[in-house]
């Protein structure tokens, strides 16, 4: 195995050439050999820390019952439950989910969704909030915490208020204003999106791309368009809402497959092929496979290479989700068959995001011609809003910096730094201790907390201390697999992770959670 | 004792030999089914193991169908009018510059100078995107100073934003509807909240459009089935999901007749305002003020800020108690990323204009009544619509049932408004996802920036077209 600073070296050499636009094949079997590496497998936690976790969750319940309990003999009184004006009516919430809400989630809300006033670079101004009513409500103090921004989707730094990419997208706004309330069937193409298409179709390396204005609803709008009843999808455990919600619209039936497992994946295609729909008898109709890139709360990246062997062998369709990877993996940040070096036109439909690494929002598809005119014509997207021009130029700007068109090397060397930090932040990491998981490339870092409890005050004394972090647990993840997610950026320059790496030291040598520590 | 038994046994000896022998053959066949039965392989149709030989075979002839069926190369969404300009009160479509009356810029707030300014503002203080969804660093303060906004200009406790108007009605639904739970829906509602509908997986009980009677008769049938089962129908949620102004036909739900069913048969009423936001009642607070009911009496009103407001995304208001679910639950809410800032700004802009000056919404009034008597003069052209709505379906009088060659009459009718520079459009449709296809209709939108020489003109020439496409056909 080659080792990094052989690998830097090649991607420094290989820059030069890229000003004109030139795509690398990676062809890296280094990065081959990577992908068969147990990545996304992590250690079983002990047998004390997996009680402890049942422990933790048995006694916020009972202090839950308790708490139940008081209310409806009137003893406390609880805002949150009480409706007025309903008298008679059905139950609005589900027992358990309204209990979950109330006293779980509600004990550590305020470890989510806290305010920023800035744009969310490399620093992030979060507004600093008190609750006067244990987290029912929250008032803003007035102050505010400037802290080393590690939880937005900010991979290559484009979230910038300033530049040459902002002034073009306010030429934009006096252009096209802001509103268009048209949709894509109507009067909402604008020549801006064809422009977009374009450009995007020429960076991915594919025949046609179609782009929309939201990147949920491209999942979910979009699916339905290629399945239907009597077609099989085979998604990864893992897989987004956003895919789960599209593969239900669309009628067709929905299983999953272990996460990233290809043997598991290829056992599945193999009987379902065999032995077809058992509740109609029939065979099906065709068999897609649905995966991400990069996995948003387990880090991981999907095997591509293999991927694509099953789906030629056993004449499947394959889509791929690459709302965390486009941008943000790959030599020259062409997403995940950059990363592997595979051809993009053997995967059928090639999915993305504009809000991570583009700095925007809105969604695309891309793939063959024929494929992309059938989704034109059919999206259920047809009755929404396109997308914005300011956006539309946004992504532009953005998609002309990273092949070089403008602003010189800035484009390569924002992947290169957004690579740099990646590999630094894991590799100190796993030093320090941390079970740090998913694959060594990419910039989704989740560290092992196993503990719920541990969540919130890591996040809050992150906060305090200077680190914006993001903290997951029940149910985005299982019972027993809390974690803590750092989302690495290339405007992370090394002092600012060197800060953040002294206090993610400091906080888990507090909580103990240096799992790996010799 | 002994004796009892030696002698019972005896008995059934000599009856066993003294039986006809017909007897003794039927019992002995019963002996044998019954034995067969107890011992043979049952039969079990899922585990058919199958031979890896066999599985090799069945692999290899299979053949999945094309991943999509070829599409018609002529078909409209293949060959868009492209719109090079702003599209506010003029829209330059395919190089010919054209009054629009076709985008649902109600107000004409996409061309307002404040708006635009706002827009900057936010971009030079947050940049394009937000980076993130709402839970985790994508929450903007411009985001909750318009949540807190949008709740207190619908008189309401809390709105919670979303960043794609499809999506606010269409996450709502099912957060709070799910399998077991039953959903009145009046059939012409727009295809939003058709996915909605689809995605909460509950039983769907469609009403014929407006129709108040039929609305009753299924709910009566409702409150039978609950008779018979009164333990499930007390945790049987049942909601009423209805448009305010409907997209599709241009009509004015009735809200008061609704609202009196609804608190009769304890069901949960959303609304869908999207095209009702700024343009029914005073202030523009949608249908709830038009007919002047106490917006506490609704459970939940969703709206798009994609239209009057001319920005992006949408909203749903109602109690905290009601609204605040979906913060965990709503999935566009949750899982997408949040509203980019600027255009948050947007619609902070519109809504303070609005609020400061309900002048524009008056106007806007004045403007679909005018048009409304215009274009009702005209004798080819049938007018669908409330008269005080900006949407007006136009179709052919003798209109014939075909549905292929209305919309090529209707698109020849576009074609030459377009070269004649006015700008409308066919009202496009998924035709086979749509649970009720409405007739084809020309979909003209009239705006609160037109004057009353443009609408003349606009008419007159809807009418010149409408006629030479008659002489052709």
């Amino acid at each position: 195995m080659k080792n990094t600073e052989q690998v830097y070296n090649n991607r420094r050499n290989k820059s030069k050439s890229i000003a004109n636009n030139g795509i690398h094949k990676s062809g890296d079997n280094q990065r081959k050999q990577w992908a068969t590496r147990n990545d996304g497998l992590r250690p079983h936690p002990s047998w004390h820390i997996v009680l402890t976790c049942y422990l933790t969750f048995a006694i916020l319940i009972a202090f839950g019952y308790i708490n139940e309990f008081l209310t409806y003999i009137g003893l406390k009184r609880n805002k949150a439950i009480s409706e007025t004006n309903r008298e008679g009516y059905a139950c609005l919430y589900g027992t358990w989910q309204s209990f979950f809400t109330r006293y779980i989630y509600r004990r550590v809300c305020d470890a989510f969704s806290q305010p920023i006033c800035s744009v969310p670079a490399g620093n992030v101004h979060v507004l600093d909030r008190k609750s006067d009513d244990y987290n029912l409500t929250f008032r803003l103090t007035g102050n505010k915490t400037n802290a080393i921004n590690l939880g937005s989707y900010n991979y290559l730094g484009f979230a910038q208020n300033t530049g040459s990419g902002t002034d073009r997208v306010l030429q934009t706004v006096h252009k096209y204003g802001i509103g268009i309330a048209s949709t894509h069937h109507e009067l909402g193409k604008l020549d801006i999106h064809i422009e977009l298409e374009e450009l995007f179709a020429r960076y991915l390396g594919v025949e046609s791309v179609v782009t929309f204005g939201m990147g949920f609803a491209t999942n979910s709008t979009n699916i339905a368009t290629f399945a239907g009843k009597g077609c099989l999808i085979l998604g990864d455990e893992y897989n987004h809402a956003s895919l789960k919600s599209g593969s239900y619209i669309s009628g067709a039936t929905y299983r999953s497959f272990r996460h990233n497992n290809m043997n598991d994946l290829e056992t599945k295609i193999r009987d379902s092929i065999a032995l077809g729909d058992t509740k109609s008898g029939q065979k099906w109709k065709k068999i897609v496979i649905i995966v991400e890139g990069v996995y948003s709360m387990e880090g991981s990246i999907a095997n591509l290479p293999e991927l694509i062997r099953l789906k030629k062998k056993y004449k499947c369709y394959l889509y791929v989700d690459e709302a965390h990877s486009i941008g943000a993996i790959g030599p020259n940040g062409r997403g995940i068959t950059d990363f592997y070096g595979c051809d993009p036109n053997d995967i059928d439909l090639l999915m993305g995001t504009f809000t991570k690494s583009f700095g925007a929002s809105g969604g695309y598809i891309a793939g063959p011609r024929h494929v992309i005119d059938r989704i034109r014509a059919y999206t259920q997207s047809a009755y929404a809003t396109n997308m914005s021009a300011p956006i539309a130029q946004q992504i532009i700007s953005v998609v002309k910096v990273l092949i070089g068109e403008t602003d010189g090397t800035d484009g390569i060397e924002r992947i290169n730094r957004l690579s740099e930090n990646t590999k630094y932040f894991r590799k100190r990491l796993k030093e320090m201790g941390f079970i740090v998981l998913g694959h060594p490339e990419s910039p989704v870092i989740p560290i092992l907390l196993y503990f719920p409890a541990m969540i919130s005050p890591f996040v809050r004394l992150g906060l305090n201390r200077g680190i914006a972090t993001v903290g997951a647990g029940y149910p985005a993840t299982t019972l027993t697999t809390n974690r803590i997610r750092f989302c690495m950026s290339s405007a992370h320059n090394q002092q600012m992770l060197e800060r953040a790496l002294n206090i993610i030291s400091q906080i888990g040598d507090e909580f103990n959670i240096k799992y790996l520590k010799t | 004792m002994e004796m009892s038994i030696k002698w019972e046994l005896k008995e059934m000896f000599d009856s066993l030999i003294s039986a006809p022998k017909y007897h003794l053959a039927l019992e002995g066949c019963l002996v044998m089914c019954v034995l067969w039965l107890l011992f043979h392989k049952s039969y079990k149709p899922e585990s058919t193991k199958l031979t890896e030989k066999e599985k090799e075979e069945l692999i290899a002839e299979w053949t999945p169908e094309p991943l999509v069926p070829d599409t018609p190369s002529d078909h409209y969404a293949l060959n868009p009018r492209i719109v090079t300009s702003k599209l506010g009160k003029r829209i330059v479509i395919d190089g010919h510059d054209c009054l629009n009356l076709s985008t649902h810029n109600y107000l004409g707030f996409v061309e307002n100078d404040k708006c635009i300014e706002s827009a900057i503002k936010g971009l030079r203080k947050y940049g394009v995107g937000s980076c993130g969804p709402r839970g985790f660093y994508g929450t903007v303060d411009i985001h909750l100073e318009l949540e807190s906004r949008l709740a207190k200009f619908m008189g309401v406790e809390e709105a919670v934003l979303y960043s794609y108007g499809f999506s606010a009605i269409s996450s709502a639904i099912p957060a709070y509807s799910k399998v077991g739970d039953v959903i009145f829906v009046d059939e012409g509602v727009n295809f939003a909240i058709q996915q909605g509908l689809i995605a909460s997986r509950s039983k769907i009980k469609f009403f014929k459009h407006n129709d108040v009677e039929d609305l009753h008769r299924l709910l009566l049938e409702q409150a039978d089935i609950d008779r018979k089962n009164p333990k499930k129908a007390k945790v049987t949620r049942r909601f009423l999901v209805v448009e305010g102004l409907y997209i599709n036909y241009g009509d004015i739900c009735p809200l008061p007749q609704l609202l009196e069913l609804k608190k009769k048969y304890k069901v949960r009423m959303f609304i869908d305002d999207t095209c009702a936001l700024g343009v029914l009642g005073a202030n523009g607070r949608g249908v709830v003020e038009h007919f002047g009911v106490a917006v506490d009496d609704i459970d939940m009103i969703c709206a798009t800020l994609e239209n009057a407001m001319a920005a992006y995304g949408g909203f749903c208001c109602g109690t905290s108690f009601i609204v605040d679910h979906q913060r965990l639950s709503g999935l566009g809410y949750c899982f997408s990323a949040s509203l980019p800032p600027l255009q948050a700004a947007v619609a902070l802009t519109s809504l303070e204009t609005i609020e400061n000056n309900n002048s524009v919404i008056e106007k806007l009034r004045q403007n679909c009544q005018s048009m409304h008597s215009l274009l009702k003069d005209i004798p080819y052209v049938k007018v669908f619509g409330e008269p005080i709505a900006p949407i007006k379906h136009l179709r052919f009088a003798n209109n014939t049932n075909d549905h292929k060659l209305e919309t090529k009459k209707l698109e020849k009718v576009v074609q030459i408004a377009q070269e004649r520079g006015y700008a409308l459009t066919v009202a496009r449709y998924l035709d086979d996802s749509e649970h009720l296809l409405p007739k084809p209709s020309i979909r003209l939108i009239v705006n609160a920036i037109l004057n009353d020489q443009e609408m003349k003109e606009s008419a007159e020439m809807i009418s010149q077209s409408f006629e030479s496409v008659l002489n052709l056909y």
